[in-house]
């Protein structure tokens, strides 16, 4: 009995000195697995999450602050791939963040209402919008990532979403399992180019 | 002019599951003659005991797991597993037995884990174990050759339970070759002393290795056919006659010689359509040639050593569980990545 | 079906829909607006990169569109096209002398070869002059020459061959020439002894001995680059690699002539051979067709459908596509139209579960394993499914003709391939993006500071210039100089206007007849007692 006790001891005393030995000698300064995470998150920087931005988002799933389910625009994929990367089980999207859209759309500016205010300009996480007080504003469609954040401050309300049109660049094989399509008629949608 | 889209490619041959099926239960039907030559009419109502149960389990469960009914039960795929269960069970096994069996083969082995295409372990061999665990008794109830039943005295036995008037129950079972092996062995005879007797010997013709014989033709032509591949026949045939070769060489008195080894005890009935099953099986061609040798050493070893007289069913369920690993180890070279 | 008569000649339609994007790499650019006049052979769209490759107007006659049309494509998209309205006159532009490839430099070979705007015609549609280049390597190994057309019902190559086999072999040496080929191998399907005979019959006329016939089984795919050059060859291309990475080149039957064509007599690629065929056509036969004509027209002009047609096909039934509607273009790589009596399968709604027979894994012409392929396409697993290779799949289909559970397998690896590129092109914005915000908060970080920094300067300076004086102090003297202006203006005075030190004699002036103008304003204001209009906005 005694010898058991002693036994235990003396093997977790072991155990424990490894351990820490092992915890000081092959630690790692700051936190690696934010970056990682940062890399599968869309980089809309639209703040559906409830953070602001990407990186911040990032942050807080590290720390266990938040749920990895909370980004729209990433969508099932990217909480897929988020789950993957950290172990846990994969979930559906968190309905109070927002809804995946199946369409991936851009914004633009209606020129002839713009007052040249530039309160989109200070919005716009990306900086693609060009523009200067009192001059015209406008979209750099090719660096908008459609997270919307320009569209609440402006105060005539002349950006639109339009959605990107499909090019045969871009064009993806649909799934063999989704219903096909047969004969439908071509649709024209008014789309950024 | 409008047409309707869908993908390449627009032609397809005319295989199909059920032609698959259908020309594995034609390749059946050689051993199964055989076999009614020797043992009556028992078989075929085994076998019709057991595919009733199986289209009406799979019916079931279909409807039970809103699947469409008609497409599956054409596949003819439940009625390939109650014939093969049908074949290895013991000929004068009750026929609640036998619905017992295919019962837990097609709705535990085989729906409950996806259905079709989707069931890791064989369900055939899976229904045998069950009831080989559960009514060990049960499963040592073979049949003499030539025994004179006809088939209403057949019936009243195997449905009613009832023996029939003229008949001696103990006159007509008896242990098979493989059985008496086992029995032999745990008395400590040597071999030599009961492989005389008339159950051991070819040409007189107990009945298991012209049964077995008539299972090999139908597998030969399944090869040609080429409804399966030669390699999960030729390793388990293979792997067994080493073993048997190597055993019996060192001490013939206590290991049975290949011939034995391979014409007793559903050998080459597994060799061809059990193990051959190919969603259970090994898929890449190295894969199933490993695959195969595992089954064939895994049944030497359970027949000579372990607790079972044929250990075959034990054999293909724990080869069914490394098929993964199988898989994943064996894949080919890609078209252009071996090294020029 | 299609080799019983000899091929059809050519024939204007009505009007010519051109595609600017007829070739792998960029889609060219047009040099033409509407309204314009072009004969024939003229350039209306220069390449566009290096990728790209010129189009020229396949006959006379006037541009009337340039705009978004249906092209033939899977997806049925709309592409830019130039739609051109031929005169009838057939009317050639004035071509260049050609001279003899021989005394040709191989870069101007492959320039004038890029000029007459020809693609792979073997269905690519790769352009020619970029694999006509042997890069870095001073001469390649092998030049074969893919003779094969192992897809069932395609005939073009067959027919070209039986009667123009001495064009394609004139080609061939020009080929040959720029590639500085050492050897050169024709390989041919034993199912076409009759082409079999005409080349090898052309080949002892003309007294070639550089180039090798080789007649090969009749097995489907053997007309796929890489297999066509492991049979011939023996050597493997490597995974994801080019034939150029082991020294050879392949290249179709059809652009061997084209090529002959563009620089024995300077003519640009303006129509290529067309296999019209199956059960749903009343004539099947080869047609030579003009680059843009309706496919409408062209199945009209050669007998029209049967009336149990129910689907149309560009290409092969294996890799080919179906068409929606049949209103649209032949492009440069249609090689075949292909009409069938019985409807299209619908996907995977037939399909029953895999059950894993390997039957798939047995027929693939790359050594690949479909069923796991299949496996992770349907789990989604696109990391996997590269693992097991996906991209060395040529999507021949032979997985899925095989397969007994009639599994759509080529469209689950199609389905895969688009979603994996697409995951990519996303990756590479969102990395983008990723940049373009930090740069952003980098910026508004730096101003912030830079703010802060003008403000502790400034701040640093008033108290250095006014010597002890707390800030507090300079407020209030300022408070109080406002204060005094106050009274002062209350008290009628004229404002003491401020920076009136240091003034000009033009400046005082002015300030003068100002305070006049004031004063005169404001003794008018108190005579009528009228109080100064507030609700004027300021402009």
């Amino acid at each position: 009995m005694i010898t058991a006790i002693i036994t235990m001891c003396v093997l977790a005393a072991i155990f424990g000195l490894l351990l820490g030995f092992v915890a000081v000698r092959f630690h790692i300064e700051g936190d690696p697995v934010v970056d990682k995470i940062d890399a599968l998150l869309p980089q809309t920087q639209c703040g559906q999450c409830s953070f602001p931005g990407c990186r911040p988002y990032a942050e807080a799933i590290a720390k266990g602050e938040a749920d990895i389910n909370q980004c729209p625009p990433g969508g099932e994929a990217t909480i897929d791939a988020l789950a993957d990367l950290l172990g846990v089980d994969s979930k559906p999207l968190n309905p109070e963040n927002g809804v995946e859209e199946d369409i991936k759309t851009v914004v633009t500016i209606d020129e002839e209402i713009c007052i040249g205010c530039t309160l989109c300009i200070q919005a716009c996480p990306v900086d693609a919008i060009l523009g200067a007080a009192k001059q015209m504003h406008t979209i750099i469609t090719d660096e908008c990532t459609g997270c919307d954040l320009c569209i609440p401050p402006c105060p005539v309300e002349c950006i639109y979403i339009i959605p990107i049109k499909e090019e045969l660049a871009t064009w993806k094989w649909p799934s063999p399992e989704a219903p096909q399509t047969g004969d439908k008629p071509q649709k024209q949608i008014m789309g950024a180019q | 002019m409008r047409f309707n889209k869908t993908t390449s490619p627009y032609l397809h041959n005319e295989n199909n599951v059920s032609a698959v099926m259908k020309r594995v239960l034609l390749a059946l039907i050689p051993g199964t003659l055989v076999y009614c030559y020797f043992f009556g009419w028992f078989i075929l109502v085994n076998i019709t005991i057991a595919c009733i149960t199986a289209v009406a389990s799979e019916a079931l469960m279909l409807a039970l797991r809103k699947r469409p009914i008609k497409p599956y039960l054409s596949d003819y795929s439940a009625v390939l597993t109650a014939c093969l269960l049908a074949l290895a069970l013991p000929t004068l096994a009750p026929w609640w037995l036998i619905v017992i069996a295919t019962l837990f083969a097609i709705i535990i082995a085989k729906h409950l884990y996806g259905g079709l295409g989707y069931n890791p372990f064989n369900p055939a061999m899976v229904g045998y174990v069950v009831v080989m665990i559960s009514f060990p008794q049960h499963m040592t109830q073979w049949l003499t050759a030539q025994h004179g039943l006809d088939l209403w005295q057949t019936l009243q036995l195997q449905l009613f339970g009832i023996t029939p008037a003229s008949v001696q129950l103990d006159a007509i079972t008896s242990a098979t070759p493989i059985d008496s092996l086992k029995t032999g062995l745990s008395l400590q005879k040597p071999i030599s002393e009961y492989i005389q007797s008339p159950l051991f010997s070819f040409s007189q013709g107990t009945g298991w290795e012209w049964i077995a014989c008539g299972f090999t033709l139908g597998g030969l032509w399944l090869l040609y056919k080429r409804v399966i591949s030669w390699q999960i026949p030729a390793g388990m045939l293979l792997s067994i006659s080493a073993m048997a070769i190597i055993f019996s060489l060192i001490n013939p008195d206590q290991y049975a010689g290949p011939i034995f080894q391979l014409f007793n005890g559903g050998t080459l009935l597994a060799a061809f359509f059990i193990a051959t099953d190919p969603v259970s099986a090994s898929t890449t061609p190295k894969g199933r040639f490993i695959y195969a040798i595992g089954i064939g050493v895994l049944t030497y070893i359970i027949r000579t050593w372990g607790g079972y007289p044929d250990g075959i069913a034990f054999a293909v369920l724990l080869m069914n569980m490394a098929v993964p690993t199988i898989d994943y180890y064996t894949q080919p070279k890609v078209f252009g990545a071996r090294k020029p | 079906m299609s080799t019983g008569q000899p091929i059809g000649e050519v024939f204007i339609p009505s009007k010519l829909v051109l595609p600017l994007q007829q070739h792998i790499g960029e889609a060219s650019e047009c040099l033409l607006k509407t309204g314009d006049k072009v004969l024939k052979g003229q350039v209306i769209a220069r390449a566009n990169g290096y990728v790209s490759v010129p189009l020229h107007a396949p006959t006379s006659g006037t541009v009337t569109a340039i705009d978004k049309q249906a092209v033939p494509h899977p997806s049925g998209l709309d592409a830019l096209c130039v739609t051109i309205e031929p005169d009838q006159q057939d009317t050639w532009i004035d071509i260049e002398t050609p001279s003899d490839y021989k005394d040709m430099d191989p870069s101007a070979l492959r320039n004038r070869i890029r000029d007459a705007g020809i693609v792979g015609l073997g269905g690519a549609g790769f352009p020619s002059f970029i694999k006509l280049n042997p890069g870095a390597r001073t001469a390649i190994d092998e030049l074969i020459i893919n003779a094969a057309e192992c897809e069932p019902y395609i005939t073009c190559d067959d027919m070209l061959m039986r009667e123009r086999a001495a064009q394609v072999l004139q080609g061939i040496q020009v080929m040959q020439h720029a590639l500085q080929a050492k050897r050169c191998i024709i390989g041919i399907e034993d199912n076409k002894p009759e082409a079999l005979k005409a080349l090898s019959d052309s080949l002892q006329q003309a007294g070639i001995d550089s180039i090798e016939l080789q007649a090969i089984p009749t097995i489907y795919p053997a007309g796929g680059e890489k297999q066509l050059i492991r049979v011939l060859t023996g050597k493997d291309t490597p995974s994801q690699g080019l034939p150029l990475d082991i020294g050879v080149v392949c290249q179709n039957v059809g652009t061997a002539c084209a090529v002959y064509e563009a620089i024995s007599h300077g003519r640009p690629l303006l129509s290529r051979i067309v296999t019209l065929t199956g059960d749903g056509i009343r004539q099947p036969a080869n047609h030579e067709v003009l680059i843009g004509t309706p496919i409408d027209e062209f199945i009209q002009h050669a007998g029209g459908y049967q009336d149990s047609v129910k689907q149309l096909i560009m290409g092969g039934p294996m890799m080919g596509f179906n068409l929606g509607t049949d209103q649209l273009p032949i492009i440069k790589t249609t090689n075949c139209l292909l009409a069938l009596p019985q409807a299209a399968d619908s996907g995977s709604k037939n399909a029953m579960p895999c059950i894993r027979c390997g039957a798939c894994m047995e027929v693939c012409p790359a050594s690949l394993l479909p069923q796991q392929l299949y496996w992770h396409a349907f789990a989604r697993d696109f990391d996997k499914v590269q693992d097991y290779k996906l991209f060395d799949c040529i999507e021949c289909g032979c997985c899925s003709y095989v397969c007994p559970s009639q599994i759509p397998l080529v469209q689950y690896y199609r389905f895969a391939k688009t979603e994996i590129w697409a995951q990519e092109r996303d990756k590479i914005k969102s990395d983008h993006a990723r940049g373009r915000h930090e740069f952003r908060l980098e910026r508004l970080e730096k101003e912030k500071q830079e703010r802060a920094e003008r403000m502790r300067k400034k701040k640093a300076a008033l108290q250095t210039s006014k010597g002890k004086k707390p800030a507090a102090d300079d407020k209030k003297d300022a408070i109080q100089a406002a204060l005094a202006r106050v009274k002062a203006k209350q008290q009628g005075k004229p404002a003491q206007g401020q920076n009136t030190d240091n003034l000009t004699a033009e400046q005082l002036q002015k300030i003068q007849e100002i305070d006049a103008r004031r004063a005169k304003q404001k003794s008018g204001e108190t005579d009528t007692g009228k109080k100064p209009d507030t609700n004027h906005t300021v402009e």
